[in-house]
């Protein structure tokens, strides 16, 4: 599904990613963990194309094609979604005129005609309902005001209306209580399919308790420094990533 | 792609009706003197009394100087360079009374007005100007049914004189200010609107300005009366060629609300805005006001500013009739290197009047603009309340956005409140929406009418759609 090799990543001329190497396949979960700083956002953002991250070495591709030499609205269109660290705010765009825009920009690059809006309504209300949402969030500005947590489960409600084949979710579990954690982990586990895949940026634990991952990768200081099975978050939950980083503090000095 | 440069490049601009009209106009020489007021008074057959008015207007304006206090900038005018009357002339052998010239329809087609009543846009009645003169005026016949009056300004000089003597100049006077007294002293051809005594006008009354001729001004009177209990919505749509050289539009907009009439007047503004790098445009220098003359009275101004290279204009009520309302609700947007000085006057005279002023500046490019607006409370304008919102939105860095708020009050049991916010439409914004599938263009736009939509909504089902258009087509490759 997607295929990351060697990706070198800079903002600003500062190269951040310095070779990334990384092989998720169609139907798995891989969580992506951490220190602050390491690079994580960069490779969320560098995959779905943010203007300002440059790609300076390295390929991605995804479902075969290169994944690098599209728009970023073509990698949307094409089953690549993006769950934001930090939703923005769209004052004035109601959240229900995004969701339809995106849905049918997606219908549209598929060659399906456009959703009605009566069967957008039943679909998007019949998604609240499960992301235990209050229904008047749609009529409102794009996270224009939102909590913290509103703002996560409205990412969440996103990607369960563009049925993506690639979810990358950065700390969607940032910030939520425990109730909410737990629904948005069901709105994660409802999109797993075998015919999907999802990256699963977090710190934590608890969130990997409820969306078991198949691999578990660590970034540090833009390098991807060891890969393993679930049991690894479980290791860096009681270690810390110190015994990690030390090894590529050691690296660079070299 | 570097991300500043990408913001920059959304402000590309394709103006739709920017086509000249290849037509034989009769023209006065270039220059301003008495001799062409003379002249101009002279092709419309008018009454000596309409002559002396304008050049007591002329004689005012000659001591005059060019306001200089609005936030644009442009080289001085030559008033004389300018030609103050073209009017197409009829084909060999057609005389007065016969069909419009194919040319002249065909060009109202192109700009989507078509003038014959079997294709026009159902309950909408267009009076056509162009140039110089009214060209056609339809459905007069069906509002002349219900007592309307709907016609040019120099057919209403002639078959309505008594009621145009009354009402020219009453709210406008002519020598109000350096452009209003320069249209009442050049003034050519308008439109002219009677609504009698408790009657509901039964269509939306519409004028059409368009500028073709090089080198020419356009000044044009709108004078809208609305007698007692009556109601009537009036829209104002306008375009011109694409040209190097700037050209004046100076006009005068007068209504008139009688006791508890209304008024409804909206505008979508398209005049040429000039190219990229700010050749050529509109300036648009117009005075629009109303006066609530009788009791419980309401006037509404809703304006939508897409073009001109200049605008400078600020439709303004007179609250006189006691629990009057008036309203200005505006979206102004400036592209490139246009500059909008643009708000409104609220004045409050009679008791327990309310007016509401919400205000859009959306600047992109390197346009600047600027809202500017006084709310004037009288002694004696007992429960007067006004409410003022005034939003700013900025697309990329170059651009500029003002406001010039002015209050005063002499009446202390008067309520009034002021608010303001400037936004920015962001790198993130626009990626936000990019990683959800929708192209910057549509982001924009969505942003943007997002921002628009307290405005639009009351504007007229067509007109809004219009306007969303035109917003759209202005901001098309403001990113990209
Ligand atoms: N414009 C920039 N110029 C220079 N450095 C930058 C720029 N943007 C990001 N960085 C740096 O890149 C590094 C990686 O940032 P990133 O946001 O990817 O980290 P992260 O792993 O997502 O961290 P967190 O867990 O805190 O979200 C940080 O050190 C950050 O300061
Ligand atoms: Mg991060």
């Amino acid at each position: 599904m997607l295929n990351i090799d060697n990706l070198q990543v800079a903002v600003s001329g500062n190269e951040i990613l310095h070779g990334i190497t990384l092989h998720l396949p169609a139907g798995e979960v891989h969580a992506l963990m951490g220190p602050n700083g390491s690079g994580k956002s960069t490779l969320a953002c560098a995959l779905a194309g943010k203007p300002g991250y440059q790609v300076t070495g390295g390929t991605a591709t995804f479902r075969g094609t290169d994944l690098l030499a599209q728009l970023p609205e073509a990698r949307a269109r094409a089953g690549l979604f993006l769950g934001f660290q930090y939703p923005v705010e769209l004052p004035g765009v109601s959240n229900a005129m995004l969701l339809k825009q995106a849905v049918n920009a997606r219908r549209r690059q598929r060659g399906e005609t456009e959703m009605d809006a009566m069967d957008f309504l039943v679909a998007v209300k019949e998604r609240m309902a499960f992301m235990e949402m209050d229904e008047t969030l749609l009529e409102r500005g794009v996270n224009e005001g939102f909590s913290g947590g509103e703002k996560k489960r409205n990412e969440i409600l996103q990607m369960l209306m563009l049925e993506p084949d690639l979810a990358i979710l950065d700390e969607t579990d940032s910030g939520l209580d425990i109730d909410a954690l737990q629904v948005v982990a069901r709105g994660i586990n409802h999109l797993r399919s075998p015919s999907r895949a999802v990256l699963l940026i977090t710190h934590y634990q608890r969130l990997l308790d409820h969306v078991a991952p198949d691999r578990v990768h660590v970034l540090a200081d833009g390098r991807i420094v060891r890969s393993g099975g679930p049991e690894l978050a479980k290791e860096l939950e009681a270690r810390g990533y110190g015994w990690l980083t030390g090894d590529v503090a050691g690296v660079e000095a070299r | 792609m570097n991300s500043k440069q990408s913001v920059e490049a959304l402000l590309a601009k394709e103006y739709r009706d920017g086509f000249v009209t290849p037509i034989d106009e009769d023209r006065v020489p270039p220059g301003l003197n008495e001799a062409v007021i003379r002249l101009i008074s002279e092709k419309k057959g008018e009454p000596d009394w309409l002559l002396a008015w304008r050049l007591a207007a002329f004689r005012h304006w000659q001591t005059m100087v060019e306001p200089t206090w609005a936030w644009v900038h442009y080289p001085p005018i030559d008033y004389q360079a300018i030609t103050y009357y073209s009017a197409p002339k009829r084909r060999a052998g057609t005389r007065s009374g016969d069909a419009i010239d194919p040319e002249l329809l065909r060009t109202y087609d192109k700009l989507g007005i078509p003038l014959a009543e079997r294709e026009a846009l159902a309950g909408v009645a267009v009076d056509a100007v162009f140039d110089s003169v009214s060209v056609a005026t339809t459905f007069k016949d069906r509002l002349a049914e219900e007592g309307i009056l709907f016609c040019s300004f120099s057919e209403a000089v002639r078959s309505h004189p008594e009621l145009v003597r009354r009402y020219l100049g009453s709210v406008v006077g002519p020598a109000d200010n350096f452009f209003a007294a320069l249209n009442a002293a050049v003034f050519t051809d308008g439109s002219f609107c009677y609504i009698p005594p408790k009657v509901r006008c039964p269509m939306e009354l519409s004028t059409y300005f368009r500028i073709n001729a090089a080198a020419t001004g356009q000044f044009e009177r709108t004078l809208i009366i609305a007698d007692r209990g009556s109601q009537v919505s009036y829209l104002e749509g306008c375009t011109a060629p694409m040209r190097d050289e700037n050209q004046l539009h100076a006009a005068v907009v007068e209504l008139i609300a009688e006791e508890e009439a209304r008024i409804k007047y909206s505008t979508v503004q398209n005049w040429y805005p000039g190219d990229a790098e700010g050749k050529g445009g509109i300036y648009n220098f117009v005075t629009k006001r109303g006066e609530c003359r009788g009791a419980r009275s309401r006037i509404s101004w809703t304006q939508v500013e897409t073009g001109s290279a200049i605008t400078w204009k600020y439709p303004s009520c007179i609250l006189r009739g006691d629990d009057s309302v008036g309203e200005f609700h505006s979206v102004a947007l400036t592209h490139h290197h246009q500059q909008a000085d643009t708000g409104t006057k609220m004045v409050h005279l009679g008791r327990n009047t309310r007016s509401t002023i919400l205000a859009k500046g959306i600047s992109a490019g390197r346009g600047q603009n600027s809202y500017r607006g006084l709310v004037k409370v009288a002694k004696g304008a007992t429960g007067a309340r006004n409410y003022s919102q005034c939003d700013s939105l900025l697309i990329g860095d170059t651009c500029g956005a003002h406001t010039f708020p002015y209050i005063e009050v002499k009446e202390p049991s008067a309520r009034v409140e002021h608010e303001a916010s400037t936004s920015k439409i962001g790198e993130d914004q626009l990626f936000y929406c990019q990683a959800r599938g929708i192209a910057p263009e549509e982001a924009v736009s969505m942003l943007v009418n997002g921002f628009c939509k307290e405005v639009f909504r009351e504007l007229p089902m067509e007109f809004a759609v219009e306007a969303r258009k035109l917003l759209g087509v202005s901001l098309e490759d403001a990113i990209g």
